[in-house]
């Protein structure tokens, strides 16, 4: 009866005793889930223009952050930085159509994969060879992000917020809405969601799959960009972050492959649940369920509904 | 407009001319040297009993495929090697054997993605969604309405196709390749798998989008009744060689085509 106890009851009286930790834990897995989502978002721009799924999106992260870094330590002013770092992952999203996609096209799925596992170690020995594998740290101030924290005296307790976070949480709100009206009312975003659909049928009508590829792993690698400053800010910024770039599948899981709102709200219920399961439930086997939550939930929901909250259904004809 | 038989039918200049085209797939022919033309405001039908290169060859018309051999003249050009997207530039617009829609989309997206070519507003633009971009947008919705209006689709204009019946996607596919102004419409099999009902209308709408808009079409069918009602001239395929080509009379009386549909003895 102890251990029932301690499972089903417990955790929800500390929750309700001590509302000012419940909620600090709450803000630290939003926070964690966002940055998931932006990962997983990602991927799912690449998967839903061009059907690839592209392993290489948590490098991507780190070679935005790195290059941007990169840069900066040689001497280039901080926003200047920013915009050639823009540049470079346009330059790279190019150079990824022509060298990689093009040649492949018609290609079956598991070979683009392949190739995007290439890609990644390109990246990785690039990144290296060029700025160096030592880590890094992530030039917030000159960006005037801010610094600091606000402490609430709430509930009966104290609950403090990281100025950064909220800063992140603002900034990927404003991208992903952005991103949202982009893709559903707008030529090219249409165009993008034609190609998902079919592409035979967005050829005849004339939209060009290259301009679209090439577009959409600019839009990734933006996204890439933003995320690896944000991730790079609260760590620091060395190929060890795209470990964490992995969490990014079970998100995918949950939410559905071709679905933005599922990987936003797949990352916020992974966020959330590994905090909220840690440290409530955590103690109970020892701690350290941080790295493996996530998957075990992916499991679950690969048993009872494969297609993910949002995806699409999987209806076969015979 | 509509001339009664004789063999000058044709309607005005000739708007694409294919001279002696061959493609193969590997060793397996599906084009041999296969010439004819298709006039400014014609309706021209291909038939063909199954397996006739039918499909392959509006698949050359529209850049899908590269023939091995023979010249496409559109317009006056000859052209060398031409993508899908030249084709659609060029005012080549199409509709496809199995339906070919965005099937997540709603029924008057998948008709503005056929405006993909006449907007123009920029990348930036487009990301903010604001001036030229939204003007663009706003104006282009106004053609797109009229073509709902033509299409009669008013109230399912809204309904993502992949949920609509066979029927109606096969209308909103043609809404999309009107959206894109052409100068020549290709549709492949626009009436396969309908029922009478719907065989009338769609044969209705192909007729009245030939009159009203002055379209030049080439159609595939499977219905001779159809065929032969809709058609200026008729060029028949068999084995991916030319068999015959004319008005629909004479096709009729041919006497390879009645051996290619019947079967002849040997």
């Amino acid at each position: 009866m102890d251990i029932l106890y301690k499972i089903f009851l417990d955790p929800f009286v500390q929750m309700g005793t001590a509302p000012d930790l419940f909620v600090q834990t709450l803000w630290e897995g939003v926070v964690g889930g966002m940055l998931y989502a932006l990962i997983a978002l990602g991927f799912v721009l690449i998967f839903k223009a061009s059907g690839v799924f592209n392993f290489a999106q948590g490098i991507m992260v780190v070679f935005a952050a790195l290059t941007l870094v990169g840069l900066y330590n040689a001497g280039v002013p901080a926003f200047l930085a920013l915009g050639l770092t823009i540049a470079v992952m346009f330059a790279l999203a190019f150079a990824v159509e022509r060298i990689v996609l093009r040649p492949l096209i018609n290609q079956p799925d598991i070979i683009l994969f392949m190739a995007t596992f290439g890609l990644t170690y390109f990246l990785i020995g690039f990144g290296e060879f060029v700025f160096g594998g030592d880590p890094k740290v992530m030039i917030t101030e000159q960006l005037y992000l801010p610094k600091g924290t606000i402490t609430y005296k709430a509930l009966g307790g104290v609950v403090s917020l990281q100025k950064l976070d909220i800063a992140a949480a603002v900034i990927a709100s404003i991208m992903v809405a952005g991103l949202a009206v982009f893709f559903s009312k707008t030529r090219i975003g249409r165009a993008l969601r034609a190609v998902a659909d079919s592409h035979s049928a967005a050829l005849s009508v004339g939209i060009s799959l290259e301009q679209i590829w090439v577009i959409v792993w600019f839009a990734a690698g933006l996204v890439a960009l933003v995320t690896g400053i944000m991730w790079g800010a609260r760590s620091d910024v060395s190929f060890a972050l795209d470990v964490i770039a992995l969490k990014a599948l079970p998100v995918l899981i949950l939410g559905g492959l071709t679905s933005i709102p599922g990987a936003i709200v797949g990352g916020l219920i992974i966020g959330v649940g590994e905090k909220l399961w840690e440290f409530y439930w955590g103690p109970l086997i020892g701690g350290g369920t941080d790295s493996w939550f996530a998957f075990v939930l992916a499991l679950v929901f690969l048993l009872f509904r494969p297609q993910g909250l949002f995806g699409e259904r999987i209806i076969e004809r015979v | 407009m509509r001339a009664a038989g004789g063999p000058d039918v044709a309607v005005g200049d000739v708007l694409l001319s294919v001279e002696n085209v061959s493609l193969s797939f590997g060793g397996v022919r599906a084009v041999s040297d296969v010439s004819f033309d298709i006039r400014k405001g014609e309706i021209r039908a291909i038939i063909g009993p199954n397996g006739a290169g039918k499909t392959s060859m509006l698949n050359v018309i529209n850049g899908f495929y590269q023939p091995q051999e023979g010249r496409i003249t559109f317009k006056g050009q000859t052209r060398a090697k031409m993508r899908p997207h030249d084709a659609a530039y060029g005012g080549i617009a199409r509709t496809f054997q199995n339906v070919a829609l965005f099937r997540g989309m709603t029924a008057l997206d998948n008709i503005m993605a056929g405006r993909t070519l006449k907007m123009h507003a920029s990348f930036f633009w487009q990301l903010l969604r604001y001036g030229p971009a939204l003007r663009e947008e706003v104006e282009h919705r106004e053609h797109v309405e009229e073509i709902i209006d033509f299409l009669k689709i008013q109230e399912i204009r809204r309904v993502p196709v992949g949920r609509l019946p066979y029927g109606l996607q096969k209308r909103v596919e043609l809404g999309r390749a009107l959206a894109m102004e052409p100068e020549l419409l290709l549709l492949d099999e626009p009436m396969a798998g309908m029922n009478l009902e719907e065989k009338e209308d769609m044969s209705r709408f192909v007729l009245d989008v030939n009159d009203h808009y002055g379209t030049t079409i080439t159609l595939i069918e499977h219905d001779m009744g159809v065929v032969m009602d809709l058609s200026d001239r008729v060029v028949v395929l068999d084995h991916g060689i030319k068999i015959a080509d004319g008005t629909p009379d004479e096709v009729k009386r041919n006497q390879a085509v009645i051996g290619a549909y019947l079967g002849v003895a040997h």
